[in-house]
């Protein structure tokens, strides 16, 4: 595929984001005074990533299939019924985007797998990114010493009590989302490890090496809390840098491989409301075996598509090839392989 | 990727008018273990009431695959010895674009798994050196996986043909179909 390395309005777009960003910062910490120095590190390593995963972006939407489907979407979403096509649009993200049952019919464990990483990584990011970006952070209530107060972008969001279940459950959040990202990324590596339609095609950057980071950051990230609440604080300093690597490269990692699939994902969405959407707009006939078998808003964009990329299946009197079925295509090549056997004047040979 | 021992000397050789219908192959094809026990392979009737002809389709693995280019999720890749794998599974959006864009009808699209998924030369054979499934089953010929001096001397009647016309399109495969002796190219339209 022929595609250009650098892109201009990607960066463009993706800097002014970026810039957007810092700003963001600045205000939600309230002017850095609610920022924890302690995490510029992961502030870098998240600015970088984000600027990666924004560039990226931008160079895929610019891509015609990918512009087609994006345009298309946004504008089914947006004209007609538009509460009826946000209901379906809420309806899409919970059951694909967060629960991702698309996946349970490949395999019931596979499904528990993904859905435990997705959920340890979802509240990963939840509490990671404002707790760097300084837009949550904590103080004791005024004239207390036991409760707590939680403030996002320096409002009070909520308050609890030292010593309860819910500091318990606040403090460990991080935690409870490396317990299950360490159990879905095991089930994840012990398939790549064993399974040989697996082993032969994957890669290591592209496979391996995202789940063992992922054990890697839960790992040393549950290190840190062993370390000062059961051994003293024992080789602290090491685990909190061994863990800041761990994370940066997750991050600066998100932008170019396996993870970029969280933004991706949405996209699928979008092919499901261009399919209800089509579908009320009428069905293609395939020429050949007189049977529907899409839509015709897809095989007609899909003409659109492929000229951009410079494919053209079409003939001087306006036949095209892309108005058959797969098997209608199948039929057609089988058909004029006869032809030209009957022609040769021999059926074999 | 387990790229050490991929023959690069043997080829795929399709022959449609020796293919029987016998569909050994879609059988053979689930055992690949690449596609997780689903057949890949297309084996069709063609007008059932007037001819005896079938269609045996395998990936024909375009040089600049159709398929790839249409997908915007950019979830099928292309590797260093010319085949064209089946969708990245945590990519493909299952928008159905390479399915009905491929010239030779060959992607499925998995409705229950929202996913598309094809036929990649068996590569977890053909990455050892082994032959794809389906050419180790068929029992009429119609598909052979070998070297070229093995085709010539058996069919010393046809040429290999990878270059396929559809309207002003020319698609370039991989994959060879077996043609009239001096054959050059096979225009479907």
């Amino acid at each position: 595929m022929k595609e250009r390395t650098f892109n201009t309005k990607a960066l463009l777009i993706a800097t002014a984001a970026s810039v957007f960003m810092v700003v963001l910062v600045f205000y939600g910490s309230r002017k850095l005074q609610n920022f924890d120095a302690a995490l510029v590190t992961y502030l870098f390593g998240t600015l970088f990533a984000f600027f990666g995963v924004v560039y990226r972006y931008t160079v895929w939407l610019q891509r015609p299939p990918t512009w087609m489907y994006f345009k298309r979407g946004i504008n089914f979403l947006f004209t007609g019924k538009v509460f009826s096509h946000l209901w379906f649009l809420t309806k899409e993200s919970v059951e694909n985007i967060a629960f991702q049952k698309f996946i349970y019919p490949r395999g019931k464990y596979r499904w528990i797998a993904h859905f435990c990483i997705a959920i340890g990584c979802f509240s990963a990011f939840a509490i990671t990114f404002p707790l760097t970006f300084g837009w949550i952070h904590f103080t004791l209530a005024p004239n207390s010493i036991s409760v707590y107060e939680a403030h996002f972008f320096g409002f009070k969001v909520m308050d609890f009590e030292l010593d309860s279940i819910m500091a318990f459950l606040t403090f460990h959040a991080l935690n409870w989302s490396s317990y299950l990202v360490i159990i879905g990324s095991l089930y994840y590596l012990r398939r790549r490890l064993t399974n040989p339609g697996l082993i032969a095609t994957q890669t290591f950057e592209g496979d391996l090496l995202p789940l063992l980071l992922l054990i890697a950051i839960s790992v040393t990230g549950l290190c840190l809390t062993y370390s000062y609440q059961f051994m003293k604080g024992f080789a602290y300093d090491f685990l909190a840098v061994i863990h800041a690597v761990t994370v940066i490269m997750f991050l600066i990692w998100i932008p170019f491989g396996k993870f970029f699939h969280i933004i991706q994902r949405p996209a699928q969405i979008g092919a499901h409301i261009y399919k209800k959407e089509g579908m009320k707009k009428g069905i293609a006939i395939c020429k050949e075996t007189g049977k529907p078998f899409a839509t015709q808003l897809h095989i007609d964009d899909l003409k659109i598509v492929t000229k951009q990329l410079g494919f053209d299946f079409s003939d001087d009197e306006g036949n095209s090839h892309l108005d058959l079925s797969p098997e209608g295509k199948r039929d057609r090549l089988a058909k004029a392989h006869l032809k030209a056997r009957l022609e040769g004047g021999n059926l074999f040979g | 990727m387990n790229i050490a021992n991929y023959n690069k000397n043997e080829e795929f050789f399709v022959d449609l008018q020796r293919c029987i219908g016998c569909k050994a192959c879609e059988m053979a094809c689930a055992e690949c273990e690449t596609n997780g026990q689903e057949s890949m392979i297309h084996v069709n009737y063609v007008e059932r009431e007037v001819t005896i002809q079938t269609t045996v389709q395998v990936c024909m693995h375009c040089e600049d695959p159709v398929c790839a280019n249409v997908c915007p999720a950019d979830a099928i890749s292309q590797d260093e010895f010319g085949v064209v794998h089946t969708a990245n599974t945590e990519r493909c959006i299952g928008c159905s674009n390479c399915v009905m864009a491929c010239p030779f009808g060959v992607p499925k699209k998995m409705e229950e798994y929202d996913l598309m998924m094809k036929c990649n030369m068996c590569y977890d054979r053909t990455s050892v050196g082994k032959k794809p499934m389906c050419a180790t089953v068929c029992p009429s010929g119609a598909l052979f996986y070998g070297t070229r001096a093995q085709i010539e001397e058996m069919r010393p009647n046809s040429t290999p043909v990878n270059s396929f016309l559809f309207g002003k399109e020319r698609v370039n495969t991989k994959v060879n179909i077996m043609m009239p002796k001096g054959s050059t190219e096979l225009r479907i339209f």
